[in-house]
């Protein structure tokens, strides 16, 4: 008997066969989306956006999922993973309960495009509503705008969003109201109506203040367990509520 | 057709231009599924209407709890309410403004709680224009008829 027979294998590098069921849907042939089963051997240490890529690398090609940095930072691969939005590439095997079909479903409340991609037009329009850029007032300065660190720390938590959309979609009221900004501008605006170098405050401060505004929230919360970055999304919401009753 | 016919001054040679001129259609941008609405003019309704719940709220829980404490528990608590208990409340203007108030708020607040819940829920604008129609024509109703029994009552009927 050789050494090698023997030797332990490390529990991290043994690969489980995990059921993963996707909710597939192509508009061309398909008249309604249906979920597929995939049996996928994973290590532990893979993550999602890996077994999707594996799927559609060696059992059906038609797969399709927007991927890119696949680091956490772009924000394309957001889904709906166990009933959870979360980015693929920040979701590992093994934090998911194996024993049962893993689901992956594309971010609810976009048009839905095909399999996991939906349509972002929508989010990024109430995005742009927002004016989500730095507004200056007076001339322009021949030096960088200072800044002190506690100014800066108001808004610090904002400057973290990577617009993936997994707020914002995991968000009830933007479920059956396409016309409520939702979460991710909120925290767009959030960024700048905080900025002590920002002159465009009361512009953006009216602008959430409108029947689709701020007041839709329900603080139900889902917005902050989905945030991939941590962002304390609700906390953000109640801000700008309160910047609306004290400073409007 | 040339450049410019004489005597089609009120032709712009632009607009000539831009008729002739083949639009691909890979060029227009398709139509969005849910466009976003344009916004209505400048109102700080719904403001109000999120202070108005916060501040109703607090208020009722004391009114309503003193309320429940009057009629179900002090002094015998349900069993002595008849005619005559709510004819000698009602004369002091006390109890009717009191009454009036709970009346009053638990109605605007009831109210604009469910206008809420409809917005939330209701996905069709047709669907939430007559839910929230049936409401408004309920909570009139009943605010008015409360306000009127509160104010018009007449003890000597009994």
């Amino acid at each position: 008997m050789s050494a090698t027979d023997t030797l332990e294998v490390d529990p991290a590098l043994r690969t489980v066969d995990v059921t993963f069921r996707l909710h597939r849907y192509n508009p061309e042939t398909d008249a309604a989306p249906h979920w597929e089963d995939y049996v996928v051997a994973c290590l532990p240490t893979d993550r999602v956006l890996t077994v999707l890529q594996k799927i559609k690398d060696e059992i059906d090609g038609t797969l399709t999922f927007r991927r890119s940095c696949a680091h956490g930072i772009c924000g394309s691969d957001a889904m709906r993973i166990n009933g959870r939005n979360r980015l693929a590439c920040k979701t590992l095997v093994k934090d998911l309960n194996v024993r049962k079909p893993v689901t992956v479903e594309a971010i609810k409340g976009l048009p839905l495009e095909k399999d996991m991609v939906v349509d972002m037009e929508p989010f990024f329009e109430a995005y742009r509503e927002v004016l989500p850029f730095l507004i200056p007032d007076g001339h322009e300065p021949t030096r960088e705008r200072l800044q002190s660190a506690e100014d800066r720390a108001t808004f610090d938590d904002t400057t973290k969003c990577i617009l993936c959309a997994c707020c914002t979609t995991s968000c009830p009221v933007f479920w059956t109201d396409s016309q409520y900004f939702g979460p991710a501008a909120i925290v767009g605006a959030h960024r700048f109506i905080f900025d002590s170098r920002d002159a465009g405050s009361a512009q953006r401060l009216e602008i959430l203040n409108s029947k689709e505004g701020v007041w839709r929230c329900r603080t139900t919360f889902n917005c902050t367990d989905a945030c991939p970055r941590g962002i304390e999304v609700t906390k953000a919401i109640q801000e700008v509520k309160r910047a609306l009753i004290f400073k409007g | 057709m040339s450049e410019t016919l004489p005597g089609s001054a009120d032709i712009e040679p632009d607009d000539l231009k831009a008729a002739r001129v083949p639009v691909p259609p890979q060029a227009i941008a398709p139509a969005l599924a849910q466009p976003r609405s344009k916004r209505s003019g400048r109102s700080n309704f719904e403001l109000y209407s999120w202070i108005f719940m916060r501040v109703s709220g607090i208020v009722l829980v004391f009114l309503v709890l003193g309320h429940l404490l009057i009629m179900n528990i002090l002094d015998g608590g349900v069993q002595r309410i008849n005619f005559a208990f709510v004819a000698g409340r009602w004369s002091s203007p006390f109890w009717q403004v009191w009454d009036l108030l709970q009346l009053w708020l638990a109605m605007l607040h009831g109210t604009n709680g469910l206008r809420t819940v409809i917005n939330d829920y209701a996905e069709k604008p047709r669907t939430r224009f007559w839910l929230q129609t049936i409401l408004y024509v309920a909570a009139v109703f009943t605010v008015v008829l409360g306000t009127l029994v509160i104010f018009t009552f007449d003890p000597s009927i009994g």
